[in-house]
């Protein structure tokens, strides 16, 4: 299977990029360069392997149990509490921005 | 002393804590080895800055401070964030950016009262195996050398830390590794780097390349260094990473001096097989040899999808790619494209402009595998490897303690060499690949020399937060060898 030049423009489009004549063939040449790998991969058996992820969910207990006693049921991505706990700090993040008015970051005009 | 910058981390503090030298002299010292740019591994140094820092750890040592790493001087990859010097990631997208806070890593050390010396090149969004994708304009040359040769490349991404520390420029760096950006460029300049644990060290203020694969690690003259260095870098960061493990801090030294005596270090057959270079092959058979003579069982094991980690590798690393990549729209911070029609033309013109082109590939790469049709038969296909990888991994450790190999087919290659071959650059990867895509600890340690006197780099790799393991024996192994006390002619 080989990607086209369509196929570049539409993932141009998707990656919001844009590519003149010549970069886009090099693009396209090399990214059927590139599945031309990936094809010993489709040939493995991964029939009722479950999807990885993420390394914590591989994590074996027996190797965690000695170093965090505290996780018994083994690791899990987290989320924290739903509450403020950064002060503000408008002007440091926006000190980098490339247009900034009154606090606000600025974009050309979207709704007439 | 005329030979302070040929000193590692545990020496120096040792003269910083006896008084014999003050943190602002070293650091006075350090900086007058940085004028003219040295292998071009800096992108960025401010003297002031580090002298403000060298005094208030002078301080400090003054009060009676005994912090081991009080005073060492540092130098940080450019993909942390720091509020004293910019940071570009290697980018057009982000010269002249100044992040409001500093990364956990970078924070912990300072707290440590390490001294920064500025930040060092690398790869473009740590994408790279070269250091050549370094893409700030202000930066001329943009390749990194390698103090071995300064005609081949110093390994990437983590390639500016790498040149740094080989040519006595720092005692340490930072690094990051997503699939062997520390390794690698450890290996190809003849220095000692370690990527922990996924989840050891905290990723906040790493500027994202691969979520699930970008780990912090250091780079050093020794193992007894790194274990110091990573016990200060790691610990739980609950609240900012939620990737971080809940785990605690660990001091990483405590096993250095255990005696190799009964360790099974497992030989996988498929980092021998064809396309290993005979000079790599050699020396990392010696110190297979000598870790042997030390008392360590050799056991023959299998990884039989070490291949496979490169398709796997380059569509997941890709796709979260593309997904992190996507807030560089110009809006809050970076490069703005000047002429614009709409909000789309901004986007296009803003992201066009500030990517280089390896970037780019990948982030088109992403896009690909991630869109509607392709995700099963790319995306999930390759998590679903992943996982085949991982288990692979947990059967090998079942007969040994730790796995050695290569960590690259052949010594540094040439600059410009693979620039135009990006194929050629995944390829060269495949003996680091695995050990990321599991998650598992994996270090580099300097074994001899190869083709051009160029160093060649064993690695070591353990399960998981067996780090201290890892350090180990890559301590007896120094104790009993001399390739890590090796300078580049002129880094003396």
């Amino acid at each position: 299977m080989s990607l086209t030049p369509a196929d570049i423009q539409r993932l141009a489009q998707l990656s919001r990029l844009s590519f003149d004549p010549s970069s886009s063939q090099r693009m396209l040449a090399g990214l059927n360069d590139f599945f031309a790998i990936v094809e010993q991969m489709r040939e493995v058996d991964t029939s009722g392997v479950v999807p990885m992820a993420h390394p914590i969910d591989a994590m074996p207990l027996e190797a965690l149990a000695q170093h965090a006693p505290s996780a018994p049921e083994g690791m899990a991505l987290r989320l924290r509490d739903d509450a403020v706990s950064e002060p503000n700090q408008r002007d440091a993040n926006q000190r980098s921005a490339p247009a900034v008015e009154r606090g606000l970051f600025l974009v050309p005009k979207v709704i007439e | 002393m005329s030979d302070l910058h040929t000193l590692g981390v545990a020496q120096l503090s040792a003269l910083l804590q006896n008084k014999d030298i003050s943190a602002v002299e070293l650091a006075t010292r350090m900086l007058a080895r940085l004028g003219g740019n040295p292998h071009h591994a800096f992108l960025s140094v401010d003297s002031e800055v580090t002298l403000a820092q060298a005094k208030a750890a002078d301080a400090r040592l003054t009060a009676g401070d005994t912090s081991p790493l009080l005073g060492v001087p540092i130098a940080h990859k450019d993909i942390f964030v720091t509020t004293d010097f910019p940071t570009t990631a290697g980018s057009r997208m982000l010269e002249g950016y100044r992040s409001p806070f500093n990364a956990t890593v970078v924070q912990r050390l300072g707290d440590a009262g390490m001294v920064s010396l500025g930040k060092l090149s690398c790869d473009e969004f740590a994408m790279g195996s070269a250091n050549e994708n370094v893409a700030v304009p202000s930066a001329h040359p943009q390749a990194v050398t390698n103090p071995w040769d300064v005609s081949r490349i110093p390994g990437g991404s983590s390639g500016g830390s790498a040149a740094a520390v080989a040519a006595c420029l720092t005692p340490a760096a930072t690094g990051t590794d997503t699939g062997g950006s520390i390794r690698q460029p450890a290996a190809f300049c003849g220095i000692t780097g370690i990527k922990p644990t996924y989840g050891r060290a905290s990723r906040y203020g790493m500027v994202a390349f691969a979520s699930s694969l970008d780990q912090a690690g250091p780079m050093a003259r020794s193992a007894e260094d790194c274990a110091l260095l990573l016990s200060a870098m790691c610990g739980p960061d609950l609240d900012r990473d939620s990737t971080s493990l809940d785990v605690k801090a660990e001091d990483f030294s405590r096993d250095l001096n255990q005696p190799l005596k009964g360790l099974r270090v497992g030989v996988p057959n498929e980092f021998f097989a064809d396309g290993l270079a005979a000079d790599v092959r050699g020396a990392v058979d010696a110190a297979l040899e000598s870790l042997r003579s030390q008392g360590a069982t050799l056991v023959p094991i299998a990884l039989p999808r070490t291949s496979l980690s490169i398709p796997v590798y380059y569509i997941i690393a890709p796709a979260e790619a593309s997904s992190n990549l996507s807030r560089f729209d110009g809006v809050k911070f970076g490069h703005r494209a000047k002429d614009f029609t709409d909000l789309a033309d901004m986007y296009e013109k803003t992201r066009s402009e500030g990517f280089g082109e390896e970037v780019k590939r990948r982030i088109m790469i992403g896009s690909y595998v991630l869109s509607h049709g392709y995700y099963d038969a790319y995306y999930l296909q390759a998590q679903k490897i992943r996982r085949m990888i991982a288990d692979d991994f947990q059967r090998a450790f079942a007969s040994c303690d730790v796995i050695a190999g290569p960590v690259a087919p052949t010594v540094a290659w040439k600059l410009g060499d693979k620039s135009n071959d990006p194929l050629a650059n995944y390829l060269a990867d495949i003996f680091t690949l695995p050990a990321s895509l599991a998650g598992l600890p994996g270090m580099s340690i300097p074994v001899g020399f190869g083709e051009g006197g160029l160093p060649v780099g064993m690695q070591l790799m353990g399960n998981y937060l067996q780090e201290a393991k890892l350090l180990n024996v890559a301590h007896q192994f120094q104790l009993a060898t001399d390739h890590h006390l090796k300078t580049p002619v002129g880094a003396a």
